[in-house]
């Protein structure tokens, strides 16, 4: 195997300068769409007192669970040992830091009060989730930032080993506490149970590496480097392994409250008539963020095609989104069990489905999370030397390169 | 002789004016005691106050208290059933086995444990001495979180720009919001806007006082009568309890 070298990507094409321009036009579109929403006031979106968390928390959510699981192949490498992904590691750091601002980005633009941040980072309520979270995610700049920098720096090269198990365990706490977010609240039936936890970091395996494996695609494509069969392919199994997981969770999680009595109305609204999400569910989580991928990773006739894995990618990023929108609003949507027992009706909507339908400032605020994400690799790729020159079978392969 | 009578008169005239001062003083001192306490001085977890609501006294289709409510805090709608804010609301209930029915004000429980306290990221939510739970709208960032954790659906938040708000409730779009128990006239010995209402429709289905005081009405009446915590099984102790649930 011979020695990885690493190189900044040339960035003086026409290309590369539209691909700027597009995400810093989403961008500039996400902050219009903030402005028009906090000018007005949150009811101009499609969030009501009833649904409280709306698309940017779905978008937000994901990003930031994205996060988490974008640092995976870096800590296979130095957690793990496994060779194979050391050349990957820079990049996978890279990525999860911009996932994980783009995610924060959404979620700050939709809170009622953006203009207190330094609010949200000098007062603390040690006992909230939410709380603990805003220290997580600033740990993580810090711990994957220095993570970057052992990668990078050969005086402090040593270090890599020990900084990227903090950084791992630090992103299975990080995840704990989103998934904590909805694990800790009692008061509605789609929560409230501490399999939220795991079943988030799972998510975020699956999220996480089908983003890097189309942003690694994308960048070696667009940068004529090359990108050999052997990272591919251990990718695309890993990938099987991290939907499969996910898909075991999912059931696990159903199949409890399927057996628990108090949660039979939850779950015939999920599952059978909560029509949206029971759609959103059925068809976008599990059929295509779920057993379509499945097959397609495990089928022999398309096993080495990239334009297949990068279809994947993309459906278990639109799987997962569904997957984020039944949890986020499909749990708000649900009628919160006040008086069991009872029919409940009122002037606040007791009772009652909530209704949802997201407007487009918030869709786009989403989206321009998202460009924020793709814009911070795109720059970073171009000033820092993130990505090996190639990674041609011959350059990552111990056993190419005997 | 005049000047006698005139003596004897102004003896008379003083004597009646200690005696009368004398009588009337302790009414005096004692209004003025019974004023509310200073503004400076905080309140204490000797009392806590509360709610009884007696369901079966409570007139369906009446909203007597939901009015006053919005009146106190100026919660004018804006014609946006779903982004309004609703300190309190009618519930109607049927119960599925039998088809008893029942209605009752439902806001804050005002509960010594608060999910929405827990979950709050900068203070914001917050529970005073006396029980009452309640916003810093100063410190609020808008997230949210406390609408999504508490478990009656209590909690608004200001959607829009407000005009003409009230100098004792004032709101801010962004922030969150709900029953304060009407603390400006609590802190003056007054009684939440919905009881009074309540009681001046001669209904008197809510009373309001002091949980940790025996004597107090609504102390006796729940040692009298028991009420029921709404989601007692999240032991969360609420203030606010009920009869006829």
């Amino acid at each position: 195997m011979k020695k990885i070298e690493y190189t900044k990507i040339k960035g003086h094409s026409v290309p590369y300068f539209g691909l700027l321009g597009g995400l810093g036009f989403m961008i500039l579109l996400g902050l219009l769409a903030t402005w028009y929403m906090e000018h007005n006031g949150h009811y101009v979106t499609g969030m009501t007192n009833q649904i409280v968390w709306g698309m940017p928390h779905v978008f937000a959510i994901f990003l930031i669970v994205a996060a988490s699981g974008a640092l995976n192949v870096a800590s296979i490498a130095s957690v793990f040992g496994k060779k194979i992904y050391d050349p990957l590691s820079r990049l996978s750091a890279l990525l999860s830091i911009a996932l994980l601002a783009g995610g924060l980005v959404v979620l700050l633009l939709d809170l009622g009060r953006p203009d207190r941040l330094i609010v949200a980072i000098t007062k603390y309520n040690f006992k909230s989730i939410f709380a603990w979270n805003i220290i997580l995610y600033t740990g993580f700049f810090a711990i994957v930032g220095a993570y970057i920098w052992m990668m990078m720096d050969h005086n402090m090269y040593k270090f890599k080993k020990k900084v990227g198990l903090l950084a791992f365990v630090w992103r299975l706490i990080l995840t704990t506490g989103t998934g904590s977010i909805f694990g800790f609240l009692v008061a509605r039936s789609a929560y409230d149970a501490a399999l939220m936890a795991p079943m988030f970091i799972v998510m975020s395996f699956g999220f996480g590496l089908a983003i890097f494996i189309l942003v690694l695609m994308a960048a070696y494509n667009w940068t004529d480097r090359e990108l050999g069969d052997a990272v591919v392919a251990r990718l695309r199994s890993l990938l099987g392994v991290f939907v499969a997981a996910s898909l075991y969770f999912t059931i696990v999680y159903h199949i409890t409250n399927l057996y628990i009595t108090e949660h039979h109305g939850v779950e015939k609204f999920i599952l059978m008539d909560g029509g949206i999400y029971t759609n959103l569910f059925w068809f976008g989580q599990v059929l295509i963020g779920g057993l379509i991928p499945l097959a397609l990773i495990y089928a022999p006739f398309v096993r080495t095609c990239r334009k297949t894995l990068g279809l994947i990618s993309t459906m278990i990023i639109i799987g997962g989104m569904c997957q984020v929108y039944v949890i986020v609003i499909g749990g708000q949507a649900y009628p919160m069990e006040i008086f069991p027992g009872y029919e409940v009706s009122s002037s606040f909507f007791d009772g009652m489905v909530n209704k949802y339908s997201p407007s487009l400032p918030e869709i786009i605020l989403g989206i321009s999370g998202m460009a924020v994400s793709l814009l911070l690799v795109t720059f970073a790729i171009k000033a820092l030397a993130f990505l090996p020159s190639s990674l041609a079978d011959s350059a990552v392969d111990p056993h190419a390169a005997k | 002789m005049s000047d006698q009578i005139n003596d004897s008169r102004r003896n008379f005239l003083s004597k009646a004016a200690v005696a009368g001062s004398i009588t009337i003083a302790p009414g005096v001192f004692l209004h003025q005691t019974a004023q509310a306490k200073p503004d400076e001085q905080a309140v204490s977890n000797s009392t806590r106050w509360g709610m009884l609501i007696d369901t079966d006294k409570c007139a369906k289709g009446c909203t007597g208290c939901v009015d006053a409510c919005n009146n106190e805090h100026a919660l004018t709608g804006f014609d946006r059933p779903e982004s309004d804010a609703q300190y309190i609301r009618k519930v109607s209930l049927v119960e599925k086995q039998t088809g008893h029915e029942i209605s009752l004000p439902l806001m804050c429980q005002h509960c010594e444990k608060p999910p929405c306290v827990d979950v709050c990221p900068t203070g914001a939510s917050m529970k005073r001495e006396d029980g009452i739970v309640l916003v810093d709208k100063h410190i609020c960032i808008g997230c949210r979180y406390c609408m999504m954790a508490c478990p009656y659906k209590a909690r608004s938040f200001v959607h829009e720009k407000i005009e003409d708000q009230t100098l004792s409730a004032p709101r801010g779009k962004g922030t969150v919001e709900s029953c304060t128990m009407c603390t400006h006239r609590v802190d003056k010995d007054g009684i939440p806007a919905c009881v009074e209402a309540c009681t001046e429709d001669d209904h008197n289905a809510m009373t309001f006082g002091d949980l940790n005081d025996p004597d107090s009405a609504i102390s006796q009446e729940l040692k009298k009568h028991g009420g029921k915590q709404i989601r007692a099984d999240l032991q969360l102790n609420t203030g606010v309890r009920y009869r006829g649930l």
